[in-house]
């Protein structure tokens, strides 16, 4: 173990395969019917999805009274749900711009695929805000244009914020992970061989003929993107956060929330990428692909976010006791050891303790133990969402008006239709488009590069 | 073969090596119009094709600044301009407020128009009639080889020479490529039947759709911003209650705020002789019943009392208020007048509350006294 030679740069790729090998590997699943167990997997999640669109229909029907929601829990279901799926897509663009900027070539193999869970993940979340207004088809108030009431938008509201936050977020994710599929079409259309394909795919290559005239232009654009969309990820959370930071509740009202926010942002959607690539790696035998080296770096993310997001748990405590305020400090007090000390406690040991086991060497690259973790940090992060909203509303400052928020069975139905949504648009996702990038893929393959290069 | 045009003169290469050694020597020859092909980005074939450095940055950097200044210049002008309003104690124009905002429209736009600018103009895209397409060699190149492709428009170019070149370069698969026929004879096909034919179908599918939503659906539940709502409205028709009307009647001897009953309906010569103007004449008072004359009397009455209409004749003008009938007159006297109406003249009394008539009566005194003056007032 501690013969590694860290001055030795490790193969991302492991046994050195042909560049036609990747090529057929990656394109294989969109030439082959799907399996059994792939409509098995597919009816699970439509079936979740159903339940969660018959929820919605009962909601437009009868109205959002229909859920948890009430006095003085304002912010329930909807709101936790929706921080939670855009903190799940947070991972993608990390993977695919930070790391890219960081030059960390490790990041090729996944970041198609955590792209693309981005792009489902702020889909998912977009639902919630548009389902919590009752009426989604009014929604389009919330676009600035001029109208016969001839009134505004409020530029000041972070709610505001967020409407520009999550739309940008969504639409430059969207052309981030566009412009890298387009050399991947092109290698698809070149291997069609039935004419509807090829059609297909000759209309979403937009004619890329692999030009270096054209490579050249494409690497600078696809770096800038990369250096928009760094801090644009880091911006969308932070205005989530505003949501709640800017308001003058206690438990809401702290500084420490962006940051706060998107480290956890980035701590969920790793685990979440990281127990969805387990089964795709293993599904298209991509394991030389997305490594085990690869998965223990990303292991190695979650314990860091992991711990900045104990560390924020701590210094609220630390804030809200240094600050002297006494409504902060009964919040937090409340929050730990009030009615939903249970959920408190569920979000502690599932985000602070538990990861905390990555660092142990043999547990970072165990596969199954890795599984469970991460599907830990994800239930944890729930919980944190659900913490932070409803322990800081439930108790508010007029004790004749406290009470204890239940979510009905419509809230559970949609939370439950929400991953539908999501893991339907992933299922399709694999047997669609390449869940890998080919070209990423094959220029960080052994050899790939001229020898007298710079690499 | 002879009617073909020749495109280009393509070799495939195995190794990234030899392809950068081969678009140096390309380059060194002197050849211009000549473009390597590459299933992925192959490091240092920019330096050893020359190429310069992208500009596209330059068009992030203009749009973005762009974007950012009219995402602020709107903001500014919606809140402070257009519809002034006064948020949570916030100034009109609130920079701290707007940098979200603002940031989030540069990384949109900058982003979109790098990205339309590159695939849009840079490379000409969508572009799936290149000669290239389809051949043998863009299938090599797209999986595993690299390939270099020599145009036969480049100034230099001479058959022969560059089959030569390539050879001795170690290229496999030299291959010339020809422009395709049906490409050459492209002819566009927007004026054919079958597309005009679809463009109508599709147009009037828009419209239907766009008619059926906006006049239509738009206005059935639950879509019609709750116009139609479960509850009691006034004035209608209410199965709750026993008589079937939405509206209750008030208890009996209810009395309006506003309106207490007057005492001397049909009687102007009681009222005359009763009622005392309550106002004194306060410069607030004559100003309150100089504004409301000038809005309920001037018209029939003229704005000095003397019975001349701005109505044109539509209407009967009313005799002069400055008449000796009327300056004999007791306040009371007008006061009924104005409450009860005369002759044509309807009651004012849902118009003036009894103050703002009292006070009426109190500018009309002045209007009498300004052109039937007292001794004493000249003095």
């Amino acid at each position: 173990m501690s013969s590694i030679d860290y001055t030795q740069e490790l193969p991302v790729i492991e046994g050195r395969p042909t560049l036609k090998e990747i090529n057929e590997l990656i394109a294989k699943p969109l030439d082959q019917k799907p399996d059994k167990k792939f409509y098995i997997a597919l009816s699970i999640t439509l079936t979740m999805l159903l339940a969660g669109a018959i929820a919605l229909g009962f909601t437009f029907y009868y109205g959002v009274g229909l859920w948890g929601n009430n006095n003085p829990v304002g912010w329930g279901f909807p709101i936790v749900n929706f921080v939670f799926w855009v903190g799940i897509g947070h991972a993608g663009t990390l993977i695919s711009a930070i790391l890219f900027l960081f030059r960390q070539k490790w990041r090729n193999g996944i970041a198609r695929f955590a792209e693309g869970m981005t792009i489902f993940a702020v889909m998912t979340a977009g639902l919630f805000p548009l389902i919590h207004v009752g009426r989604p088809w009014l929604a389009g108030y919330l676009i600035p244009y001029p109208n016969q009431h001839s009134l505004w938008v409020d530029f000041n509201s972070p709610l505001l914020w967020d409407v520009f936050a999550v739309s940008t977020y969504f639409t430059v994710s969207f052309i981030f992970w566009y412009v890298g599929l387009i050399p991947d079409f092109a290698s698809l259309r070149d291997r069609a061989v039935g004419k509807v394909k090829k059609t297909i795919y000759s209309i979403f290559s937009l004619g890329w003929r692999h030009s270096n005239r054209h490579w050249s232009h494409y690497e600078m654009v696809y770096l800038v993107l990369a250096g928009f969309a760094t801090p644009l990820v880091l911006s969308v959370h932070t205005i989530v956060s505003f949501d709640f930071a800017v308001s003058i509740l206690p438990g809401w009202h702290a500084t420490i929330f962006p940051p706060y926010f998107v480290a956890g942002a980035v701590f969920s959607g790793f685990a979440m990428v990281q127990n969805v690539l387990i089964f795709i790696r293993k599904i298209f035998n991509y394991e030389h692909i997305i490594t085990l080296d690869t998965l223990e770096k990303m292991n190695k993310i979650i314990i860091l976010t992991g711990s900045m997001v104990g560390y924020a748990y701590a210094m609220e405590f630390f804030t809200a006791w240094y600050s002297g305020v006494q409504p902060e400090q009964f919040t937090f007090i409340n929050r730990a050891f009030g009615p939903y000390a249970w959920a408190y406690w569920i979000m502690v040991s599932c985000n602070v303790i538990f990861p905390q086991l990555f660092w142990i060497r043999k547990i970072r690259r165990s596969i199954p133990v890795m599984f469970v973790i991460a599907v830990l940090v994800n239930v944890g992060m729930w919980f944190e969402r659900f913490v932070i909203t409803v322990t800081s509303l439930h108790r508010d400052f007029l004790p004749s008006s406290w009470a204890y928020f239940k979510p009905t069975v419509v809230d559970v139905a949609i939370l439950i239709g929400s991953f539908g949504f999501f893991f339907t648009w992933i299922l399709l996702f694999t047997k669609s488009l390449p869940v890998v990038s080919i070209a990423e893929i094959k220029a960080v393959n052994e050899g790939a590069q001229p020898s007298h290069g710079e690499h | 073969m002879s009617d073909k045009i020749l495109y280009s003169l393509t070799g495939l290469f195995d190794t990234p090596d030899e392809i950068i050694a081969a678009a140096e020597k390309v380059q060194s020859e002197g050849y211009t119009k000549y473009d390597v092909n590459t299933p992925y980005p192959v490091h240092g074939m920019d330096s050893a094709m020359k190429l310069p450095m992208s500009r596209l940055p330059y068009v992030a950097m203009v749009v973005g600044i762009t974007g950012m200044f009219l995402a602020l210049f709107f903001m500014w002008w919606t809140n402070s301009v257009d519809y002034p309003l006064v948020i949570g104690g916030k100034p009109y124009f609130a920079f701290p407020a707007y940098v979200p905002i603002m940031f989030e429209v540069t990384v949109l736009s900058a982003s979109i128009a790098t990205v339309v600018t590159m695939i849009a103009i840079v490379f000409k895209f969508p572009n799936n009639s290149h000669p290239l397409m389809d051949t043998e060699y863009m299938k090599n190149v797209s999986v595993d080889k690299y390939g270099i492709s020599i145009a036969a428009d480049d100034p230099k170019f001479d058959f022969d020479k560059v089959k030569s070149l390539l050879e001795s370069l170690g290229a496999k698969n030299i291959t010339p490529i020809y422009y395709k026929e049906e490409d050459l004879n492209f002819k566009p096909k927007t004026f054919e039947p079958k597309f005009v034919i679809a463009m109508i179908v599709l147009f009037a599918a828009v419209s239907a759709v766009t008619y059926i939503t906006l006049n239509k659906l738009m206005y059935l539940p639950p879509f019609d911003w709750m116009m139609e709502q479960s509850k009691v409205i006034a004035q209608e028709r209410s199965d709750v209650f026993e008589d079937g009307r939405g509206m209750r009647t008030p208890v009996e001897g209810t009395v309006a705020r506003g309106f207490l009953p007057y005492k001397f309906k049909n009687n102007p010569e009681a009222a005359g002789k009763y009622l005392v103007n309550p106002l004194a004449a306060t410069e607030e008072n004559l100003s309150l019943g100089e504004k409301k004359f000038d809005i309920y009397c001037s018209p029939c009455h003229g704005y000095l009392a003397e019975g001349d209409s701005r109505l044109k004749g539509q209407f009967p003008s009313p005799p002069s208020l400055h008449s000796k009938k009327v300056r004999n007159w007791s306040d009371g006297r007008i006061y009924h007048v104005i409450t009860e109406g005369q002759n044509a003249m309807p009651s004012y009394a849902y118009q003036l509350s009894r103050k703002e008539r009292w006070a009426v009566v109190l500018y009309i005194r002045a209007l009498q006294r300004s052109l039937n003056a007292k001794e004493s007032d000249l003095q």
